[in-house]
């Protein structure tokens, strides 16, 4: 059934990804090309990508198929790219929440489009599918895994920099500078080993350290949620924008943390529902790695206090557990109320939840862990806040508004006090 | 300085204009009808001669304030925060504000913990929702609240949101329900909407302060408030002015010239920046040939002048209008009249036929039929000859205009039905879910709150230069998309266009699920009185690409359809002139008692003794004797779930509480014969009932969940009030594993919902309640965690009692699928033997309990079937590759039922239940679908909620059964 992608293909097309983590794609595209694969991240938004994701999907899709599968559909519809030259690719995470279908609604759809032999292909962690020229080898997965890191640092602190920056413009020039500099080294087989990321991640930090800033009282506000609307600001309405142009601080957690989420998960199931070691021990290994690249980071951000470093991800699950069962997997599972937590525990009280409207998972992680979190830290400020085709952007504007004049009113408090 | 505080919401703007000592000089409430530029420009420029050469400091706020602050440059107070500050200073020792707006709904709680709350996306408008309901009763507002002081019974209605209630009250209003009682269930639905959807498990008490425009004009709301929550609520003297009041004193307004703003306010008009699409005629000859094309294409059929020869009469009572019309033998038209039913379709019927017989004493009237969903009502009350579902209504009347149709859309007040022709017969119906409804009304009440009509409102698109794109979705996020494209700067022609667009868009993708518009036929009819709007009419030639056929009476195609069924076929006619002047039609409420579904009866008797029962599922109360026995699973199941409720209390046992909802039907079995060995008494929560959701209905924390496991929380509550020593209910990422598909997942939902249970329900933390995680898909694995999730609560166990209760358990799992099984394979034969249909009536097993399922599968045995489930079905299908990733248990489930069907020779049907909210089944449907479609069978899916409106559902299944019958070349 399903077109497979050959070796030859790999040669001659062209790989269209959507644009789901907006730092940490570019980096992942370098990691592909290093690989022999030619992966193009798009980036078309606006109202004709969702048009296109509406048309061919279920309406009432969770909205990240939209936009994600919007993307690509609408590029194969653009007239950039000859359709017999390219190849859609999707993550695919096998768990339980409807995104483990995102490559069969692609193929129905291509399906309808007449485009059946468009080839898609599932990036995975398990073997759901088989593709002659398509393979995540070990140190493919490594080098995509450790790029991550790169996204999450740039991103960490592009957003502790962004609001107090002397000269608008001078934290974005660091990010470009740096996005040039590590497709140079991935260009040149550099740059991955724990060495050279140690070493890039410290220059990392003293570059943003530079960047001349000026002290304002800013509301500090943590962004946590569905992976692909809390991160991608095509699926949030432009939320990052929208919250600097209201004065604030914002926090992301890294891409990174879902990925420990996953390798954790395997420790879950193992105590919950049994099992071969073999996977235990896999999984085992796998959360130890990436605690390691997280410290990297962490130390890297030692030298300069005024950068808040995200906690070890051993801390993220004790703040979950205190939340919510960490046997609850699926979606974002307990790493939602769990980042959730930690944003609060440093002082980012005012918790947007971003989430599609209608997500299953997050009736039970987001607005199902609210009052939990509330009885937990009383003065933390939570608002959910739904995103679809169909929402507008003055509702979700208009709320964010009243959370933000809570956290004024308390730190009106607070001073007073 | 004077401070002008202005509140811009959905549908209202409120300024309070104080003087230096923050003394009111003047204030006013004013609905704005989209026009805020002008307003506001007014506004200031009555402040410029009251106060000539003045500045002012200029505050703004409100849901529409946003957008317009920004282009202004005008500081914005969120609405909620200036309501807190005015309450403080206005009305201290306030604990708590409600305050419902046209679109958004409120709750501040001020003491013990400061919160503040506005309802969520899909929880819908409450102004504007009495508005809508208003015009739906066709009475203001405020007589909507007068109506409300006299009512006897409150009506349960759908609290989630505008659109269904509004499915629950029109089925209430065309059965002959009282006015009166109406009235007061849509404000308990406002009500129920707020408390439900805003304080979700927080208290409301201590002193309550009702504001707003809703809550100022209608009293009858705010008892209806205080009845709910216990109290005595306080509306204060300017109780519509809060928010404008807390704008203006909130301290961060801005000095400015008046006549600056309005400088701004010029500019402003001029820039706009909202999302538009093409306009829909690029010139008035563009417009003129479209006309001309349409009139052309009613020439064949006449309207008479008058009645020529025996005459057959039409009636179509639909769900917002009634709609009749006489013919002759040879279809030409006469007397056609079409108007709002006013919630009494057959005062409005009677009176047409009594003008009829006034004006043409010696008229005829041979035959009769009716159509819609007053038509049972109709039969008795007037006696009409035949009822006959609206599809075949339309087809034949559509066939009138165009004998080789191959497709036809109806767009009415509340359905939009699309069906496909193929070799003469009916082939694949489409009728919106109950959440996309209400299309035509939208667009009547859209034209209603701008003071138009709806001819009017359609003339206002048709020139628009960028209508406004206002996405596809239902029409309360229409509404919010209307606000934001207000807020960009959109004129009120652009948003008539663009509202016009939503709605064929809608029918197409949404409904119809087409991909391509252009392959839905060559010989499209439109009808409905919605494609009387010429807007709509061009906006759907524009997304298809067709030229289309609109029938002159497009909007009494039913009724038309109707008469000519009626000339076609033997009939008596209809009550004579004498019989409908002493013609007495009395209507009386009653709960029928024939089963736990317990029906709201509307009784309406006739003069002549007729009687005619609305609101029941099944034939139960209307006849009295037994009913013919009926092959029905979906009761089998549950009697056999019965047996698992007997254990009495014993004084020795402890007891654990089961709470009857989602995976529980169907491992029901295998826990209490677990429990049950271990030495436990098994106490089973009843079948769900619309009481039991309301009790728990206050901790749910996310109203957009499906409503089976909203249930769940009244289940809990129901459970804690009778004291169980633990109440049990496991989270289980994994269902059993049935080796139908590549995974065994629950969905996110039934897999853990326990866990929202706990973090929400205080109760809970008062008793020992068993969510932890277990599987069953390995029964070794199933016995060491059993054991080590019971040793934290209870006495340990040894682990031969465990093994030997999960023994039984595994038995007893076993043999209940097996006696369903069985039974399914009797009903087969003997449906094949007597040449009976068979449905399947493919769900998840949690649609068995009545309230989720609203008596469906009563219905569809009343029509002549059999039922049985999905999960009779599926052992007998071996593992297969869907085109979908098949990982859920359940669905596998599903998808096995329909492979069966699918090639399966007899007359074996498969109707899809789908639970509003449940997101997995936006994979499941297309993909039931097109595994049926594969092999040539047809497929029909209900969309359920908590609403239980059966209307829909009744007209889609009869449909379905006609569709049948066509087929089959017997005639309905």
């Amino acid at each position: 059934m399903a077109v497979d992608f050959t070796k030859q293909m790999k040669r001659d097309y062209t790989i269209l990804a959507p644009d789901i983590f907006p730092t940490h794609m570019e980096l992942l595209q370098e990691v592909f090309a290093l690989h022999g694969y030619h992966v193009e991240v798009l980036h078309d938004e606006g109202p004709a990508v969702i048009a296109a994701g509406l048309k061919y999907l279920h309406n009432d899709m969770c909205y990240p198929a939209t936009c994600a599968v919007g993307q690509q559909l609408y590029a194969l519809t653009s007239g950039k790219y000859d359709p017999h030259r390219v190849a859609l690719i999707q993550f695919q995470t096998g768990g339980g929440c409807r995104a483990s279908n995102y490559i069969f609604l692609l193929r129905k759809a291509l399906h309808n489009m007449g485009m059946d032999y468009v080839p898609v292909i599932s990036l995975s962690f398990g073997r759901y599918e088989h593709y002659s020229g398509f393979q995540i080898t070990p140190l493919m997965l490594f080098a995509g895994l450790r790029s991550l890191i790169y996204g999450d640092m740039l991103m960490l602190l592009k957003n502790q920099c962004l609001p107090y920056e002397a000269n608008p413009g001078d934290t974005r020039k660091v990010v470009h500078k740096w996005i040039a500099e590590l497709t140079e080294q991935f260009r040149h087989k550099k740059g991955l080993t724990p060495k050279a990321m140690q070493k890039n991640l410290c220059a990392m930090a003293k570059d943003f350290h530079e960047i001349p800033r000026t002290p304002r009282a800013c509301t500090k506000v943590g962004i946590v949620g569905e992976i692909y609307v809390k991160y991608s600001s095509f699926g949030n309405n432009g939320l990052e924008a929208f919250l600097l142009s209201q004065n604030c601080e914002y926090m992301v957690p890294g891409v990174l943390g879902f990925f420990q989420y996953c390798f954790a998960n395997v420790e879950m199931d193992h105590k919950y529902y049994g099992g071969g070691r073999l996977k235990l021990l896999i999984g085992h290994k796998a959360e130890q790695i990436a605690d390691s690249w997280e410290n990297w980071l962490i130390a890297a951000l030692k030298p300069y206090p005024e950068f808040v470093p995200p906690v070890s991800f051993e801390k993220v699950k004790e703040l979950a557990d205190r939340v919510i069962d960490r046997g609850v997997k699926m979606g974002e599972g307990w790493l939602l109320p769990g980042e959730a937590a930690e944003l609060i525990e440093k002082g980012y009280t005012n918790i947007i939840c971003a989430q599609p409207f209608g997500c299953l998972p997050n009736h039970i992680v987001g607005k199902g862990t609210i009052r939990r979190l509330r009885e937990l830290y009383p003065k933390a400020n939570i608002f959910p806040v739904d995103y679809d085709s169909g929402a507008s952007k003055v509702n979700q504007e208009n709320r964010i508004k009243l959370m933000l004049a809570m956290a004024k009113e308390e730190q009106h408090e607070t001073a007073r006090a | 300085m004077k401070q002008l505080g202005l509140d811009i919401g959905s549908t209202t703007l409120k300024y309070v204009l104080l003087d230096e000592e923050n003394q009111l000089l003047s204030c006013r409430y004013q609905r704005h009808g989209a026009k805020i530029g002008e307003r506001l420009d007014k506004i200031l420029r009555q402040f410029e001669t009251d106060y000539p050469g003045e500045d002012l400091v200029l505050t703004v706020s409100g849901s529409a304030g946003l957008g317009l602050s920004e282009s202004l440059d005008l500081p914005f107070v969120q609405e909620v925060f200036a309501e807190k500050i005015a309450a403080q200073r206005f009305c201290p020792g306030t604990d708590v504000v409600i305050e419902l707006g046209g679109e958004d709904a409120k709750i501040l709680f001020l003491t013990g913990g400061f919160e503040m709350r506005m309802n969520g996306t899909c929880a819908g408008g409450t102004g504007a929702f009495i508005d809508q309901m208003a015009s739906l009763m066709q009475i203001t507002p405020s007589e909507l609240n007068d109506l409300a002081a006299k009512a006897e019974t409150i009506p349960p209605i759908a609290s989630r949101c505008g659109v269904f209630a509004k499915s629950d009250i029109q089925p209430l209003l065309n059965q002959g329900a009282r006015r009166e009682d109406v009235a007061a269930g849509i404000l308990r639905a406002v009500v129920n909407q707020t408390v439900a959807g805003l304080a979700q498990g927080r208290e409301i008490k201590g002193n309550l302060l009702y504001l707003g425009g809703p809550l100022t004009f209608l009293p009858e709301l705010r008892r209806s408030f205080d009845e709910v929550l216990d109290t005595t609520g306080l509306c204060p003297e300017n109780s519509l002015y809060f928010v404008a009041y807390g704008c203006a004193l909130a301290n961060v307004g801005q000095i400015v010239s008046p006549a600056v703003v309005r400088e701004r306010l010029a500019l402003r008009a001029k820039t706009s920046t909202y999302r538009h699409q093409p306009p829909l005629f690029a010139s008035k000859e563009d417009y003129e040939a479209f006309s001309a094309r349409h009139q052309k294409n009613s020439e064949g059929i006449k309207e008479l002048s008058k009645p020529n020869g025996p005459m057959y009469l039409g009636i179509d009572a639909g769900s917002t209008t009634v709609k009749a019309v006489l013919c002759d033998k040879s279809g030409n038209l006469f007397y056609p009249t079409y108007q709002p039913n006013r919630g009494d379709p057959v005062r409005i019927i009677r009176a047409y036929l009594l003008d009829l017989y006034n004006a043409y004493p010696d008229i005829q009237i041979v035959g009769s039929a009716v159509t819609g969903y007053g038509e049972k009502l109709m039969q008795t009350a007037l006696g009409v000859d035949h009822g006959i579902v609206e599809t075949l209504a339309h087809y034949t009347a559509a066939k009138k205009f165009r004998p080789d149709v191959d497709f036809i859309i109806d767009i009415g007040g509340q359905d939009i039905k699309c069906f496909q022709i193929k070799n003469g017969l009916i082939d694949s119906l489409y009728l919106n879910e109950a959440c996309s409804s209400g299309c035509g009304s939208f667009l009547q009440t859209f034209a209603d709150t701008l003071g138009l009509t709806s001819a009017e409102f359609a003339k206002l698109g048709l020139f628009a230069d960028a209508p406004a794109d206002l996405g596809s979705r239902c029409t309360v996020f229409m509404n919010s998309s209307v606000k934001q494209a207000q807020k960009d700067g959109a004129s009120i022609e652009n948003i008539a266009a663009g509202l016009s667009v939503s709605v064929v868009k809608n029918a197409l993708y949404k409904v119809i699920r087409c991909a391509d518009a252009q392959k839905l036929g060559q010989h499209i009819v439109v009808q409905g009185g919605t494609f009387y709007n010429d807007c709509v009419l061009r906006a759907f030639e524009m997304e298809t690409g067709r030229e289309v056929i609109r029938p002159k009476f497009a909007g009494l195609m039913g009724a038309y359809g109707a008469a000519l069924y009626a000339a076609a076929h033997s009939g008596t006619g209809v009550l004579s002139r004498e019989e409908l002047e002493n013609f007495e039609h009395k209507v009386k409420r009653a709960v029928c008692q024939g089963c736990q579904n317990h029906c709201n009866l509307t009784v309406n008797l006739f003069s002549g003794g007729r009687r005619f029962l609305a609101g029941n599922r099944c034939s139960k109360p209307v006849r009295t004797e037994a009913a013919k026995t009926s092959r029905n699973l979906y009761a089998d199941k549950l009697s056999l779930l019965e047996k698992y409720r007997h254990d009495a209390p014993d004084e020795g046992k402890q007891t654990i509480g089961i709470p009857m909802g989602l995976n529980f039907y169907d491992l029901l079995p295998f826990w209490y014969a677990f429990f049950h060995a271990l030495g436990f008494r098994v106490l089973v929560s009843p079948n769900s009932t619309r009481e039991l959701y309301a009790a728990g209905q206050h901790t749910i924390p996310s109203d957009t969940a499906c409503y089976p496991a909203k249930l769940m929380h009244g289940h809990i509550e129901w459970l804690l009030s009778r004291n169980p020593d633990a109440i049990f209910y496991p989270d289980m990422s994994y269902n059993v594993d049935e080796h139908l598909g590549e995974d065994h997942f629950n969905c996110p939902v039934v897999a853990y919902y326990p866990q929202v249970l706990k973090l929400n329900i205080p109760g809970l933390s008062q008793t020992r309640f068993l969510c932890d995680f277990v599987g069953l898909h390995s029964k070794k694995q199933f016995q060491k965690r059993i054991l080590e999730i019971l040793v934290q609560y209870f006495a340990p166990f040894s682990r031969r009692q465990i093994a030997e209760a999960a023994e039984a358990a595994y038995a007893e799992y076993e043999a209940y699928h097996r006696a369903v099984q069985a039974k399914a394979q009797e009903y087969l034969a003997a449906a094949k033997q007597e040449k009976q249909p068979v449905v399947v009536l493919c769900g998840r097993p949690y649609h068995v309990d009545p309230e989720v399922s609203h008596g469906i599968d009563k219905l569809l045995c009343g029509l002549g079937a059999a039922v049985i489930t999905e999960d009779s079905l599926s052992p007998l299908v071996e593992k297969f590759r869907a085109d979908v990733r098949n990982q859920w248990t359940y669905h596998a489930r599903m998808y096995a039922a329909a492979k069966y069907a699918a090639g399966s020779p007899d007359d074996l049907h498969v109707v899809q239940l789908v639970s509003f909210g449940c997101g997995v089944d936006a994979v499941t449907t297309d993909e039931v679908r097109s595994i049926l479609e594969a092999a040539g069978k047809d497929y029909t899916q209900l969309k359920i909620d908590e609403i239980t409106n059966m209307g829909a559902a009744s007209i889609r299944l009869r449909s379905l059964f006609a569709m049948l019958d066509e087929k089959n070349g017997k005639r309905s």
